[in-house]
């Protein structure tokens, strides 16, 4: 028997729909950015929902990173649940103060007498011509800071089952969405689901080598896989899912079983995602069953830039991952 | 009271007739202003001494001679009202109605202090009577603040949040953008800026370009009033003022108190930005504590007998505190990692 048939969301139209759902369910829910009302959005993430929800729950803020991120980490602790989008995770740097300094160390600072039940989401990644200001990934910076939760969700469907996991968490989670993902469709059921935050998903099972990537890397990976496999090299990709906290008994496992590690990844790679997980595996049983040095493909050591060939050559693509991949199998290093 | 842009008068001489203050509050609320006035002063000092003596590490920024202000801006807030506090903050802490002895604990860094030995004097919090918290980053509660307000009118709660800040935070973005989007929100905020005149060793004439933080409001379409910060009834009348426009819907005021702080800006303060006649005269000729004092007994509110009893148990109850904090047990360092998330129900 066929099953009925699922229905196809971009990521996008998943967030907007997870959005959507939270703010029927819980009155205390507000979404708060610049241009999220009438404009949909910079990325039309938010899209017409200022229409059902009107301007009081669809706030648009001014041109205030800084400020407007205080506001929804102020909301967030006297009873509010509101989700906060930037516009560029690279504005992020115009409200580090509110983000690492306040939201994340204020339950702590104060002894557990209050929790930060705040979203922010990081439209980021480069890939749009965007250049070196509009185009970075920045999910390592806040996933060195403890006290927030730093996700990236890399398919529609999760893109909606985590949101949902973050509205409901009480803590602050940080969403990095990659902005060639939003209109990437994937299956995506109706109604109220959520995907645990701190869990990895094994995309593709493999028996030579683990691929653990982030993001948009992850869909490069399974490419590279794909390619990889009509040369009799069996990839097993692990979509990371969450940078804190990390699911390291996924990684563990699976590294036990191919006994050998790439990390594919776009923020730059030094002292990057990959580092930690690369640090995570040799700290732990897996050491044993390494074959080969770990590998870390990450983004270059430079700004983004704009030319289109430089701009393609500053991150990791599929026919590197694959020529990685091979020498990694290989033994040829 | 001046409103912003005009000269502000001379500080009130004691015992000038203050109407507003003894038509609005009983005696017993005046009374209890003056003790928490007190309770403000012996904690920083006895803060200072158990400083001095090893019991508490860390730093310290110390309020003493801005009671007023904190004092002040409180009496016409609820229990339900809330305040976003600063570095500088013990005073406002007290004046919004915390237990000392939970204070010493938390400078003692014990279990039993507000943050569970997690914060210590610089993230003073107690949220059950509306106190969020002190604030390590200077202007870092302003926004905070805002949003807190924008929790009041979404939630319907008809609190009212106070920000405190000092002349420092004047200079900082946040100030700029917090003001802004309270204003064009017109959420029930107040901001009170303490312009002790001096961000840490620099003075507002050498960081601020306009002569009054108040007059910054303009920039913001808000009231902006100056007052005699070492004036309980100016300052009272002023918030009291600011805290009815806000609960009725018609938004934000900045309040500029003009005071001074005795001590040094913390502990490793060295006073080589200002001079010993200038502290001297604050402390000689304007202190708050000696204002107020004289001036409730020129209305009748107290007598000596009646303050001395208020300086002798407030004197008890910060003995207890010390003691409460000395004997109370230190956290465990197994739960050094507690509280940094929420722990599963």
């Amino acid at each position: 028997m066929m099953d009925a048939a699922v229905r196809e969301l971009t990521y996008a139209q998943a967030i907007q729909e997870a959005m959507a759902l939270a703010m029927e369910a819980d009155e205390r829910v507000l979404l708060m950015g610049e241009d999220i009302g009438v404009y949909g959005g910079a990325f039309q993430v938010t899209g017409d929902l200022i229409e059902r929800f009107g301007p009081e729950r669809v706030m648009d803020t001014p041109i205030s990173e800084l400020g407007g991120a205080g506001v929804a980490v102020g909301a967030a602790v006297t009873g509010l649940r509101p989700i906060f989008e930037f516009q560029f995770s690279d504005f992020a740097a115009l409200a580090m103060e509110q983000i690492v300094n306040q939201a994340a160390k204020m339950r702590y600072m104060l002894g557990g007498a209050v929790s930060v039940p705040l979203v922010m989401r990081f439209p980021a990644g480069s890939g749009t011509g965007a250049a070196a200001q509009h185009s970075q990934s920045l999910e390592a910076w806040l996933g060195h800071v403890p006290g927030l939760k730093v996700i990236q969700p890399a398919t529609p469907y999760d893109a909606k089952g985590m949101l949902l996991a973050a509205v409901a968490d009480p803590d602050p989670v940080m969403i990095f969405e990659h902005k060639l993902l939003y209109k990437m469709k994937g299956p995506v059921p109706e109604g109220h689901y959520t995907v645990p935050i701190g869990t990895a998903e094994i995309r593709r099972e493999g028996r030579d080598l683990t691929i653990v990537a982030t993001s948009l890397m992850v869909h490069k990976a399974l490419e590279a896989a794909t390619a990889l496999a009509a040369e009799g090299i069996d990839v097993e990709v692990v979509d990371l899912r969450t940078i804190r906290p990390m699911d390291k008994p996924t990684v563990v496992a699976s590294v036990r079983k191919t006994s050998r590690l790439m990390c594919v990844y776009e923020g730059v790679k030094t002292l990057g995602v990959g580092a930690e997980v690369s640090a995570m595996v040799v700290e732990s049983e897996a050491f044993d069953y390494l074959d080969a040095p770990i590998v870390r493909l990450g983004g270059a050591e430079t700004p983004i830039p704009y030319n289109p060939e430089l701009e393609k050559a500053a991150v990791p693509q599929v026919p590197g991952i694959i020529a990685a991949a091979r020498d990694l199998v290989r033994g040829v290093r | 009271m001046a409103r912003a842009g005009q000269s502000s008068p001379a500080a009130a001489a004691p015992g000038a007739n203050q109407p507003f203050l003894y038509a609005h509050y009983s005696a017993d609320q005046l009374r209890e202003a003056l003790r928490r006035m007190h309770l403000i002063r012996q904690f920083e000092e006895g803060a200072e001494q158990s400083y001095m003596r090893g019991f508490i590490h860390g730093t310290m920024h110390l309020s003493i001679g801005q009671e007023a202000t904190a004092v002040g801006t409180c009496l016409p807030l609820t229990i339900e009202d809330q305040i976003t506090s600063t570095h500088r903050g013990h005073g406002h802490s007290i004046a919004k109605g915390a237990d000392v002895k939970r204070m010493f604990a938390e400078f003692f860094g014990k279990t039993t202090g507000y943050c569970g030995g997690r914060g210590g004097s610089m993230h003073i919090a107690d949220v059950s009577v509306g106190n969020l918290g002190a604030n390590g980053i200077v202007g870092g509660g302003i926004p905070i603040a805002v949003g807190a307000a924008l929790s009041a009118r979404r939630l319907k709660t008809g609190k009212v949040v106070v920000s405190f800040f000092g002349d420092g935070a004047n200079n900082e973005g946040a100030f700029h953008e917090a003001l802004n989007m309270a204003s064009i929100w017109k959420l029930p905020v107040v901001f009170v800026c303490e312009n002790n005149g001096y961000g840490m060793s620099t003075s507002t004439a050498r960081s601020t370009a306009v002569a009054n933080i108040a007059d910054r409001a303009a920039a913001y379409a808000m009231p902006g009033v100056i007052v005699d910060g070492n004036s309980v009834g100016e300052v009272t009348e002023a918030t009291h003022a600011a805290v009815a426009r806000a609960r009725a819907g018609d938004g934000p005021t900045l309040i500029e108190a003009k005071t001074y702080r005795y001590r040094g800006h913390s502990k490793s303060d060295r006073n080589r930005y200002r001079s010993k006649e200038e502290i001297e005269d604050w402390m000689s000729n304007r202190d708050p504590i000696v204002r107020f004092e004289a001036e409730l007994k020129e209305f009748g509110v107290i007598d000596d007998a009646g303050i001395a009893a208020i300086r002798e148990a407030v004197r008890a109850e910060i003995e207890a505190g010390i003691a409460f904090a000395k004997d109370s047990p230190a956290p465990e360092i197994a739960d050094l990692e507690r509280h940094v998330y929420t722990e599963p129900a």
